[in-house]
């Protein structure tokens, strides 16, 4: 039997999601719990002088900096972030200590009395400033071919920057938390990506032995990449507090501490310099892109990575030269979001080359596709594409169903049509997944088959996924297939559930061991089969020079997105979306579909109507009334389509997949709004006001 | 303040703050926690239960106002034939992803099928704009809809 791994089924956990029984954690219970409230730094820079506080009752606890057993940072890529503030913050929300009692509304009275004595330090607030005053926590740089040499041989140059916002994730559950000792062993719940990078973090923070943490995910209502790497933060602040007072410990925020304090979107510059050959194809670039970090630097660099490798796009230039840095300023940290620093990077190319073919006076299409990488190309870093690049293909059914060029033709002012073309590196960048070392485990007893991995289900179908594909391979119906528990004590280390790599790499390994089951399958006795993770030989990847395979594998897609721009109030209606993705193959249909939906309304979101700005070192924007994200009112319907293109390390042959359409739509937007106007878009998110004046004459 | 009220088609008598949020008295005094907090400011629609028959978010809704109301939650809705349908229709079109909005989504649907049983497109749309979703960009959420309609013939 021909083996339909696409054919759609219905997802495992909707049932209980729909009638409301899915426990998330706010909704667990502990006996004898303590709630944990977060005392927050409320200047943007300062030295601590004191802090007051009132008298504590009985059965009520303060825990700060003096109660970490361990070592008082965050561990993640740069282990700066402080558990608890010591003698300065930073920014704006940073945590100093917990207030832990019983009864809520006690916690909020003793809240109201803690004085904190600042002196104020001057702080720094925008890209702009940390660039003068080159507070770079990282400084990247690449380079293939010779591009000084052409630079300073060609005559002709053009130079564009761009600009994008700050990106709020908006999960609908807010970052919730809890931690319980029971006998000599913590546990910590909550709702997380990545339950050993919280593990881990809580190695170093708790000093505790390894096989005395045990880390359990809960139902997770979204993440998005918000809760990457901020639930180990979280975890140690309840951690710690358990370990106090030896009480279970619950600490869920509501919405507007979350926005106050959880992890964004990087805000980003990026500048091009481009030169030309004499037929005006693209044969240098120098790009500059400039990260907002934020106060700590943390988990930047792996973003700052993935922007800097995906500043190319899909294009073949011979020669290319890259700086990449993340800049500190007094702002909340900026940390994982879908795309991981490509949607910038994204944006910018794709708006270059549109810029570029407006100025020269040709089809942007056409002077895109006068670039487009192919098989066994140089990737910017020097690496291979080795996959067949369907973009043709892509590019030629998007264009059909969307009716592109005769809308381009016909669309009145107001009205405008706009094509991205885009790539997403899948898995972990350069040695990641090498270095993660990912194994899993497939446990076989009598007819039942248990898959034991940390990837998390969090909304975008890992359970269903993971569970379908070892059933397809095992020929077994889904049910007889369970998902483990995900906790650190009882599953080995997967990974953590980011990088569009659960599906390709977690459900790769499965897909093999499953395989190997079944050659198996007759014994009687109870087993299991583990394996881990091994990087395809061929690939190389200098991780001192960034040079050689960032990835092992693309996945690629074309958007169009139609628009009408009202022209009294400039709001813009997004009137259509055409997608067309290659992601090898799709593991269920209807799921992917979804994905590819919801990631493109998050970046209509980003492009358009998500407004997060600083001033100060405040966020202005705090709540869901005034940080909007799109409603049913906002979205058309999102045509999706897929070109097969089976990737032979990938189960079933498929590849990476959650980030790409975050990555695709956002140039498609402003490229649509750009020719609507007939104007240059230079700048994310397009809000009227701004519209307003670039059709008035920028 | 004691208040008396419906909750599921019971007869319910609590004595408490007047101010106190309906959302915490659901959840907390009641066990109820089908009913989601998402934002806290009427905003998101994760918290919302039928009032009256009507689609409310019970965030923004002080206790003392639902004296003598009929509050329908999930937990009470599940039972029924239209939950059936919704559920059927949210099922089969992929309405659901991480699943925190989902419960105030199929309250809002009934809300708005009770109230116009054969809404369009641009009706549906409208419907549901009080509730936020963050991971499916509402497709399939609204092919949820359709599905529960064309399931759920004759019963709004």
């Amino acid at each position: 039997m021909k083996e339909n791994i696409s054919k759609s089924i219905l997802r495992v956990d909707s049932r209980k999601k729909i009638n409301g029984e899915a426990k998330y954690i706010s909704d667990w219970k502990f006996d004898n719990v303590l709630y944990a409230k977060t005392i927050r730094s409320t200047v943007a820079k300062a030295k601590i002088l004191s802090i007051t506080l009132p008298e504590i009752p009985a059965g009520y606890y303060i825990v700060d900096k003096n109660e970490v057993p361990g070592i008082n940072r965050m561990q993640t890529v740069v282990s700066d972030h402080p558990v608890f503030a010591e003698n300065d913050v930073q920014y704006i929300g940073q945590p100093i200590l917990l207030v832990v009692g019983p009864d809520r509304e006690i916690i909020y009275s003793i809240v109201a009395k803690i004085e904190i004595q600042y002196k104020e330090q001057e702080a720094l607030f925008t890209l702009e400033e940390a660039e003068k005053k080159s507070t770079v926590f990282t400084d990247y740089h690449y380079r293939k071919g010779e591009p000084e040499t052409v630079f300073q041989q060609s005559g002709q140059l053009i130079e564009d920057e761009f600009t994008t916002g700050y990106q709020e994730h908006v999960y609908l559950e807010p970052q919730g938390i809890a931690a319980e000792f029971k006998e000599d062993t913590l546990f910590v719940y909550g709702s997380m990506q990545c339950p050993f990078y919280v593990k881990n973090a809580l190695l170093d923070t708790m000093d505790l032995p390894e096989d005395k943490i045990r880390v359990v995910q809960t139902i997770t209502g979204g993440a998005f990449g918000g809760k990457e790497e901020f639930p180990s933060l979280t975890a140690c602040h309840v951690a710690i507090a358990a370990h106090k007072t030896r009480h279970p410990i619950m600490m869920i925020y509501d919405r507007s501490e979350d926005i106050l304090c959880s992890t964004k979107r990087h805000p980003s510059k990026i500048r091009y310099k481009v030169a030309f050959d004499k037929n005006n194809q693209v044969l240098a670039l120098d790009v500059d892109v400039l990260l907002n970090a934020g106060a700590y630097n943390g988990l930047s660099p792996a973003v700052l990575q993935r922007a800097i490798f995906a500043a190319g796009g899909v294009y073949n230039i011979p020669h290319i030269n890259v700086r990449g840095r993340n800049f500190m300023t007094n702002a909340v940290p900026s940390g994982a979001y879908r795309g991981f620093g490509a949607p910038q990077t994204i944006f910018g190319i794709e708006m270059l080359f549109y810029n570029i073919a407006v100025k020269l006076g040709v089809d942007p299409l056409e002077y895109k596709m006068r670039h487009l990488l192919k098989k066994n190309d140089p990737t910017s870093t020097g690496g291979q594409i080795r996959e067949e690049v369907k973009l043709p293909e892509i590019i030629k059914k998007v264009i059909e169903k969307s009716d592109y060029y005769n809308k381009l033709k016909t669309n009145k002012k107001y009205q405008g049509i706009g094509i991205s073309l885009f790539l997403h590196g899948c898995g972990f960048t350069g040695k990641g997944e090498s270095v993660i070392n990912g194994k899993i485990t497939l446990e076989k007893n009598k007819d039942i088959v248990t898959l034991k991995v940390s990837s998390v289900e969090m909304g975008q179908g890992a359970e269903t996924a993971l569970r379908k594909i070892v059933a397809q391979t095992l020929k077994i119906p889904i049910e007889n297939v369970i998902y483990g528990e995900v906790d650190t004590g009882l599953v080995p280390d997967s990974g953590p559930t980011v990088a569009s790599r659960t599906t390709m790499i977690v459900g790769g390994l499965l897909r093999e061991t499953a395989m190997e089951m079944k050659t198996r399958w007759n014994e009687t006795e109870q087993f299991e089969i583990s394996k881990r993770y091994e990087h395809p030989k061929y690939l190389h990847w200098d991780d001192d020079n960034f040079s050689g395979d960032a990835y092992p594998v693309y996945s690629w897609g074309a958007n169009v997105a139609e628009v009408e721009i009202d022209p009294v109030s400039y709001e813009i209606t997004i009137k259509n979306i055409e997608a067309v993705y290659d992601v090898g193959v799709p593991i269920d249909n209807r799921a992917l579909k979804g994905q590819m939906q919801g990631g493109i309304a998050q970046g209509i979101g980003w492009a358009t109507i998500e407004v997060m700005e600083s001033e100060n070192g405040k966020l202005k924007q705090s709540n869901l009334t005034d940080y909007k994200v799109p409603t049913s009112m906002d979205i058309p319907e999102i045509h999706c389509s897929f070109v097969l293109n089976p990737y032979e390390f990938g189960p079933f042959g498929a590849k990476c997949a959650g980030e790409l359409p975050s990555v695709g739509v956002p140039p498609a937007v402003a490229e649509a709004v750009a020719n609507a106007l007939n104007k240059t878009i230079n700048h994310l998110p397009i809000t009227p006001e701004k519209l307003m004046e670039i059709d008035n004459g920028n | 303040m004691v208040i008396e009220f419906y909750l599921n088609n019971e007869k319910k008598k609590i004595d408490i703050d007047a101010s106190a949020r309906l959302l915490d008295v659901l959840r907390e005094n009641f066990g109820l926690t089908s009913v989601k907090e998402g934002c806290g400011e009427g905003e998101c629609g994760a918290c919302v239960v039928l009032v009256n028959g009507r689609a409310m978010n019970t965030c923004m809704i002080p206790v003392a106002s639902i004296m003598g109301k009929s509050i329908v939650t999930m937990e009470g809705y599940k039972h029924t034939d239209r939950y059936k349908a919704i559920e059927t229709g949210f099922m089969e079109a992929g309405s659901v992803q991480c699943g925190f909005c989902t419960p105030g989504f199929v309250m809002a649907t009934e809300s708005l099928l009770n109230q116009n049983p054969n809404p369009t497109d641009d009706e549906i749309k409208e419907g549901l704009s009080g509730n936020l979703c963050r991971c499916t960009g509402y497709n399939m959420i609204i092919q949820g809809v359709r599905l529960a309609i064309e399931k759920g013939a004759g019963l709004w």
